[in-house]
């Protein structure tokens, strides 16, 4: 039993639809903390491409050099780091909260490098001209550039949200119930292993399938694109 | 315990991480070669087995691969009557290999994609036979343009290979995890691992560097 | 008088619903130097690329050599050729291009060994004789080791037509190999190609717009416009006197760009 749920564990069949229910309580908190840890990598990654841009080295240095760290080094370590050392410093924060964090740091490297390619997309000549039309900084990236590297970044974007989507498993280490937590206890419960996991490799796939159709259709139905994925 | 003793196991767990970085990159390009290869061949099951394998594998959670492979794969085993059960190394390079092979193959087959045209048509005027215009004309030149790609995988595949501890394995984040439950001096140790794995990134990347120069040598030649 | 060459019979190629050869007849003589001019979109280079196989035929039938090239005789009918009859029939046959494809990974010697070698089965030793011998042809037998993006255009088309020879085929198709090319690296390329009119009686089909080129080399000169020949006939009638009224139109239109 788990979430006040009971398995069927008579026959494989019966049992798969038994759990189904208690992988869904799963799959919901997987996805809660996929789009949570998005909007935080959003918003640092932010940081971090506008902090990178500065001209001063002294500042986009050491930037460049914290987004590379956060890149080249495992989510699960990054994770393990947050979990022991904020509580050392006195920063107690729930599993679920730590986990998506530690999300966000990670895909916050990815997406300052999608931020960047986005706005380096836009040719010099839209910046030419609207220096030609006399527009001020901040008219020029808000009203010519970003409009112009919106779409180009978004397929990029969704791209990384279906990334860090398969990442949220490893949260499970740190006491998540996230689907394949949910699967795993269910597993050591009933010593059936092989019907949840199979089952969370299902739900998996059929999420990523849809998840790139959508993006396809998306980057489809926007103008020019072309920024890579990892 | 000073911060110093942490080394050897340490650098223990780090050699482990070391070898499976290196073993499923191997095993990872060339799954990535033969599925990727695979996805453009005329033959439809060759064509639909690549799909599927690349489909599966970059569709699911790597984790969730490992566990499946670890956990699920001998009782698919014991159900047909064969023992599928592997030690954790064999699950890990396994796991490792399978995912970033799935990823490389996407990589290989854009590569040959973006061998223009012209090139094949070339070929074709020569009279070269479908092989060989593969492997004497597409890949050479499609093989320095997978490198950058390549070197992200690599790096990828290093960071994953973190996961395999949690299936026993005694690799550099195993460790770190035995070092943290035993001394309870967890930002020493996790800020050590962290600098560590950066290490081992660079050096990763600086040997993708070469190998990249090596591969793409025809192109360097000056005027 | 000897069966031709090559030999278009009611030749229709469409793409979706554009019609790029229209029931075109022509005919090829062997060692003959043919040059096939017309406006853009007129299908001129569809015809070369149909001989090298890299695109189908909708209708007709073409032969090379006497055989049907996208057919093959079965029990007295034609069928779809096979891979291994259109691998045959290639052998006659060797293209310059207009933008060169060399292998940009091969040196300027191995881009000329490698199909003797490979498809032809000659030794290394062979084909490398072969292709020092061609390239000293061309005028290039100094840049051997040099890789392809080290020449210039016109030594990169010259390699070209020294690779297509090297397969020693009996018929040469040019699809406009001096177009690509700045105006002062023409001359070169056109000298090789008239060397090789002159002193060798290889057939030769040639696209381009560069009518006093095609003057001097050709023994018959096609216009063809709309997918079919609107006029053919020797260089010196077919430029001084043209009888149609569109031959005269394009000459007049593209010797006024000249």
């Amino acid at each position: 039993m788990l979430f006040g749920i009971e398995w069927d564990t008579s026959d494989n069949l019966t049992f798969a639809i038994s759990i189904l229910p208690i992988l869904m309580r799963g799959l919901w908190v997987t996805l809660q903390a996929a789009v949570l840890g998005f909007f935080v990598a959003m918003v640092l990654g932010l940081v971090l491409a506008a902090l990178k841009a500065v001209p001063a080295r002294i500042v986009s240095w050491p930037t460049r050099v914290i987004a590379e760290f956060l890149r080249d080094t495992p989510l699960l370590i990054q994770l393990f780091f947050l979990y022991y050392v904020l509580p050392e410093f006195g920063l107690i924060l729930p599993a679920f909260l730590t986990g998506a964090l530690a999300l966000g740091l990670q895909y916050s490297a990815y997406l300052s490098e999608v931020y960047r390619a986005g706005i380096e997309a836009v040719p010099r000549g839209q910046h030419e001209a609207a220096r030609a039309l006399d527009l001020t900084p901040r008219d020029t990236f808000i009203r010519i550039i970003l409009p112009q590297a919106i779409p180009r970044i978004i397929p990029a974007m969704g791209n990384y949200l279906v990334a860090i989507t398969k990442d949220v498993p490893i949260l499970s280490v740190v006491t998540v119930l996230e689907l394949l937590g949910v699967a795993r206890i269910i597993g050591d419960r009933t010593f059936n292993y092989l019907v949840p996991l199979t089952m969370v490799g299902g739900i998996y796939l059929i999420l990523t399938l849809l998840a790139s159709y959508g993006v396809r259709r998306l980057d489809r139905s926007l103008p020019k694109t072309g920024i890579p994925l990892k | 315990m000073h911060w110093t003793e942490y080394l050897v196991p340490l650098g223990q767990g780090a050699w482990v991480t070391v070898q499976l970085t290196f073993w499923s990159t191997i095993f990872g390009a060339i799954l990535s070669f033969a599925a990727g290869i695979g996805k453009l061949s005329g033959f439809a099951a060759i064509r639909w087995l690549s799909v599927s394998y690349i489909e599966i594998f970059r569709g699911t959670s790597l984790l969730v691969q490992l566990f499946w492979l670890y956990f699920a794969l001998p009782i698919v085993g014991e159900m047909a009557g064969i023992d599928l059960r592997f030690s954790p190394v064999i699950v890990g390079i396994l796991a490792l290999s399978l995912n970033i092979g799935a990823y490389g193959a996407e990589v290989v087959r854009g590569s040959i994609q973006a061998v223009t045209r012209a090139q094949y048509e070339a070929a074709r005027a020569l009279n070269f036979t479908p092989r060989q215009t593969l492997f004497r004309i597409a890949l050479p030149q499609a093989i320095p343009e997978m490198m950058p790609p390549f070197d992200n995988l690599a790096i990828q595949n290093l960071k994953d290979t973190a996961l395999v501890s949690l299936i026993t394995l005694g690799d550099l984040a195993f460790r770190a995890e035995q070092l943290r439950n035993f001394t309870q001096d967890s930002t020493t140790i996790f800020s050590l691992v962290l600098i560590m794995y950066f290490g081992m990134a660079l050096v990763l990347t600086a040997m993708m560097r070469v190998l990249a120069r090596m591969v793409g040598r025809w192109r360097q030649t000056g005027r | 008088m000897t069966d031709p060459i090559i030999k278009f019979d009611a030749v229709g190629k469409r793409f979706g619903s554009v019609t790029v050869l229209d029931g075109l007849d022509f005919e090829v003589a062997e060692g003959e130097k043919v040059t096939i001019i017309g406006p853009s979109g007129s299908g001129k280079s569809t015809i070369l690329r149909i001989l090298m196989t890299l695109e189908s035929i909708s209708d007709g039938v073409v032969y090379v050599g006497g055989e049907p090239l996208w057919h093959e005789r079965k029990g007295g009918n034609f069928v779809p050729a096979s891979e291994s009859h259109l691998r045959e029939m290639r052998r006659l046959l060797g293209m310059v291009f207009q933008s060169f494809n060399l292998f940009p990974h091969m040196t300027v010697l191995r881009n000329l060994t490698e199909a003797p070698v490979r498809v032809l089965g000659l030794s290394r030793a062979e084909a490398r004789e072969r292709g020092l011998e061609l390239l000293d042809m061309v005028g290039l037998a100094d840049q051997a080791k040099k890789f392809p993006h080290q020449l210039s255009g016109g030594q990169q088309q010259r390699v070209a037509i020294a690779r297509a020879l090297a397969m020693r085929p009996k018929i040469m198709l040019f699809d406009e190999p001096t177009s690509a090319l700045d105006p002062e690296l023409v001359g070169e390329v056109q000298a090789v190609i008239r060397q090789l009119a002159e002193e060798h009686d290889l057939t030769m089909l040639l696209v381009t717009h560069e009518m006093r080129f095609a003057r001097e080399i050709s023994d018959r000169v096609c216009f063809i416009d709309g997918g079919r020949i609107r006029e053919e006939g020797a260089p010196e009638e077919f430029f001084t006197n043209p009888k149609e009224e569109r031959t005269r139109d394009f000459l007049h239109a593209i010797l006024a760009d000249n």
